[in-house]
């Protein structure tokens, strides 16, 4: 399968580069790039794919890393139990939020909202908190072994990192061509018609939230992992949100390489800008803030999606029979769509169109 | 617990700070009761319009509520061209996409802020900056009283105005049907611009009475984006009623709620209320169906 | 046999009553119309029948089970679907993709729907531009693809709501055979129409609602008859105007 082969070179290509490149820079952007790629894809899921658009998606982010934090700290558990644990607890919130916003019909701005309601509101219980940390946030004591996730170097979280981004990029694959994601793509484009066919938007929208947000969990655990830090704002805050939508909007939405493709994209133009400027505060989102605004202006599909036709097409097809006479029948019709839905009674007539038959 | 002339100063600071909320909120449902649009910038901009209230202070010597007639103008043009120029071209037919591009431009003036004027929090000093007057029981600080006033008779000519004009009638015709207003030789787009407008120079005027009792720092917007849309959601999208009893009602909880529960957690309160309201009443107390 | 019985059904929108106190009742296997002027809560009654409103009196019975108040979903997955008068295709997807998401309605494997997606095309006509994306299709295209796409979930009763609005002459006489093509496939059929030739052609029986009540019922030929029809199409008083000409020009 076309998608299967493509992420084993991925994945391949990825896994190599920490054996033949030792510039500490390449391997941290590296990495960073990666951690950025779970977030979009995780993102891409539910908006991509679900048609939601959650802009407090650190909500789950937070919770995961707090949830690592917590119970290596707190309880003393193997870090590699608390990643379960981190990557449940995400995807419980998720089924919460979700459920609750789901259930009571909230869609579109409401529904990004909500989300961001929501992260603020677990931003300030952390920040309130004794156990997480309060405003001092959570620090991980330095214990380098890889029984506790933590790599003397960049190499081991790069390939642990690899190996959750190759898992989203495999239930990304799955969602396209499964009856879970067909449905979910379904109730995105046209809530009514899905429904009309047996699609239950609840169900379908629900599960997305849920399995969005156990990769955002994971994120998280990770992030703690890495830089052996986290406090509210870093956890629950904007940025992280910010840095999960506009990969994936800038990548193409809705796509399987687009987040990869975003994700790696701002990555690599917040490395040159912090070399052409320093480390100005605020310059990347700035930037972020800006391609945003460019992509909704000029390129809503995001650069993925150009050539979103040919990157969708994965699934063995049958011959189509009379692919000539489509080509010419289907010409130049474009004009009669302008007239198109708003037809309600069949005293309308249509213009004639140079047209042969449609059928064979 | 709590002697009744704490309460009552909680409230009525709570009262005066609604007032500058009803202010920010009349924006923001004016905008999306027009343009349907959910302004995610409004925080961001209420920001700049500190900044600008803030640096004519502290650069030209202008009190803040001299500025008045230079920072409403320069508002109102900020959102004229950011309706005309940008919003406008990125719908593309889809209601997500703007949703997007109001979050892009938030995002890019908060972090220009940062860029520009760094992260510290800044205030001004006036005269009257540490008066105070009683008003009852309480001692109400005068800017904050002043702020209060000026919010008020803000809000209140924008009502009228909306009521008697030939503008604020064409924009109310757009509001309910734009095709229709289109056929009557209205240019929507020249409306919504001026709407998104009218909508930016509410929060300068915000921003006049709010700095002196109040501080500027680049992330103070996303604190208010919320509050405004909790208010506009409580009061109903698209209604002034709502917004001018939501407004005065959520400073209210939000200052009695400080002051019970302390700040952060009086915060989060508000925003459960907000929570609350999209789940079970979406369409706040004075709202259309949005 | 009786495959759906409609019992008194009410509903208002606010002050507008939209139906009122519509009975009905399907035999399987049968192609059936539900005609009407402009206004008169057809699709209004379709929304209430397919599970989309909720009605506020009445009941509905499918296949013997009470569905009143089932969610749209529920209603299809039991095979009572419809489509829509202003055609709603998924507009991002192919015209294949399209109908596979009907057809995983009873098929879960991606291979077994894209094999009855193809098979349902063939039926409508669709299978020379499977691979186009939906959003390019013509008018008739979409008509065809909303036909497809519920035919694809192998509904018992299906539900048309004008599925030939919009189409010229020459496509309608496309069309016709098509629909009477899904009776003998086994799938009973109510369709809303306006266009009068295709609903005395194709319908077996008809029911006609004027301002949210049933007024007439019977075969077209006796239904095109009827006074208070043509009072609820013309006008009032034009039955006797009419009646009044003819007498006139036969004299």
């Amino acid at each position: 399968m076309k998608d299967l082969r493509a992420i084993a070179i991925f994945a391949g290509l990825m896994a190599s580069v920490p054996l033949f490149v030792h510039s500490g820079v390449v391997l941290n952007l590296c990495m960073m790039a990666l951690f950025a790629t779970l977030l979009s894809q995780s993102w891409n899921i539910l908006g991509g794919f679900g048609g939601q658009f959650s802009f407090g998606h650190a909500l789950f982010f937070g919770m995961g890393a707090y949830t690592q934090g917590v119970f290596q700290i707190q309880f003393g558990l193997n870090p590699w139990l608390c990643l379960v644990l981190a990557m449940g607890s995400s995807a419980m919130l998720g089924l919460l939020v979700g459920g609750l916003s789901f259930r009571y019909g909230l869609k579109g701005s409401y529904f990004a909202l909500i989300t961001l309601a929501f992260a603020e509101v677990f931003r300030i219980l952390a920040l309130s908190a004794n156990f997480t940390g309060a405003g001092v946030g959570l620090m991980l004591p330095l214990s380098e072994s890889v029984g506790n996730m933590q790599f003397s170097s960049r190499v081991g979280f790069i390939w642990l990192m690899l190996f959750w981004v190759v898992c989203a990029l495999l239930i990304t694959s799955w969602l396209r061509r499964s009856r879970l994601g067909a449905y979910l793509q379904a109730v995105r484009d046209n809530e009514d018609a899905a429904q009309a066919l047996g699609v239950d938007p609840f169900q379908v929208k629900w599960l997305a939230c849920g399995l969005s947000a156990a990769l955002m969990g994971v994120a998280g655990a990770f992030y703690l992992q890495v830089f052996q830090y986290i406090d509210p704002a870093l956890a629950f805050g904007p940025h992280t949100s910010i840095s999960a939508l506009v990969g994936a909007i800038v990548g193409g939405m809705g796509t399987l390489w687009g987040p990869v493709l975003g994700a790696f994209a701002l990555e690599i133009l917040s490395e040159l800008t912090r070399n052409l400027f320093g480390e100005l505060p605020g310059i990347n989102m700035v930037i972020y803030g800006a391609l945003l605004i460019l992509i909704m202006v000029f390129l809503p599909r995001g650069f993925a999606g150009i050539r979103w036709q040919g990157l969708q097409r994965d699934v063995k097809r049958t011959p189509s029979s009379g692919s000539i006479g489509v080509s010419a029948s289907v010409k130049g019709l474009e004009e009669r769509l302008q007239v198109g839905d708003a037809l309600t009674s069949g005293a309308e007539s249509q213009p004639k169109s140079d047209r042969s038959k449609v059928q064979t | 617990m709590f002697d009744l002339s704490i309460v009552f100063s909680s409230v009525l600071n709570g009262l005066t700070m609604g007032a500058v909320y009803t202010l920010i909120a009349l924006g923001l449902t004016l905008i999306y009761g027009v343009l349907h649009i959910i302004n995610f910038a409004h925080g961001a901009a209420l920001m700049v319009a500190l900044y600008g209230v803030y640096f004519l202070k502290v650069k030209l010597g202008i009190d803040p509520y001299l500025a008045l007639p230079v920072v409403v103008p320069s508002m109102f043009v900020v959102g004229y061209f950011l309706q005309k120029v940008i919003i406008n071209h990125a719908s593309h037919g889809k209601d997500e996409n703007i949703l997007l591009v109001t979050l892009g431009i938030s995002i890019v003036l908060e972090n220009l802020a940062l860029l520009l004027f760094n992260s510290d929090t800044r205030n001004i000093e006036t005269s009257y900056t540490l008066s105070t007057v009683a008003v009852g029981p309480a001692m109400i600080a005068i800017p904050k009283l002043l702020s209060c006033l000026g919010a008020l008779v803000v809000s209140l000519m924008l009502i009228v105005f909306m009521r008697t004009t030939d503008l604020g009638r064409a924009i109310r015709a757009v509001a309910k049907e734009k095709a229709g207003a289109r056929l009557m030789g209205i240019d929507v787009e020249h409306v919504y611009a001026m709407c998104f407008g009218i909508g930016l120079s509410c929060l300068g005027a915000a921003a006049c009475f709010l700095l002196p009792a109040f501080y500027v720092n680049p992330t103070v917007g996303n604190g208010f984006v919320l509050v405004a849309f909790t208010i506009v959601v409580l009061g109903g999208m698209g209604s002034f009623l709502g917004a001018c009893v939501g407004g005065l009602l959520i400073g209210v909880i939000e200052s009695v709620g400080g002051l019970f529960l302390g700040d952060s957690l009086g915060q989060v309160g508000i925003f459960v209320i907000f929570i609350l309201v999209l789940l079970v009443r979406p369409q706040g107390l004075f709202g259309l169906k949005a | 046999m009786t495959l759906l019985q409609v019992k008194s059904l009410s509903h208002s929108f606010g002050g507008l009553k939209a139906v009122q106190g519509v009975s009905l009742s399907i035999q399987a296997g049968s192609l059936t119309a539900l005609i009407g002027p402009n206004g008169a809560g057809k699709t209004t009654l379709f929304s209430l029948m397919s599970g989309f409103i909720k009605p506020d009196e009445g009941d509905i019975v499918f296949k013997g089970q009470t569905i009143t108040g089932l969610a749209a979903f529920q209603c299809a997955r039991l095979g009572l679907t419809r489509t829509f008068q202003i055609v709603q295709p998924f507009a991002a997807q192919t015209v294949r993709e399209n109908i596979c998401v009907g057809a995983y309605l009873n098929h879960p494997r991606l291979e077994d729907a894209m094999q009855l997606a193809e098979k349902v095309a063939r039926q409508v006509g669709l299978s020379g531009v499977l691979d186009q994306a939906a959003a390019q299709l013509t008018v008739a295209g979409r008509k065809r693809l909303e036909l497809a796409r519920a035919l694809a979930t192998e509904p018992k009763l299906l539900l048309l709501d004008e599925v030939l609005a919009g189409l010229n002459p020459f496509e309608i006489q496309e069309m016709i055979p098509v629909i009477r093509g899904l009776v003998s496939a086994g799938v009973t059929v109510l369709m809303i129409e306006h266009v009068m030739q295709a609903v005395m052609s194709l319908a077996e029986y008809a029911w006609v609602l004027s301002q949210g009540q049933l007024i007439f019922e019977g075969t077209p030929a006796n239904v095109s008859k009827d006074d208070k029809v043509i009072e609820a199409y013309l006008g009032q008083g034009m039955a006797q105007r009419m009646a009044q000409s003819v007498k006139g020009t036969d004299q």
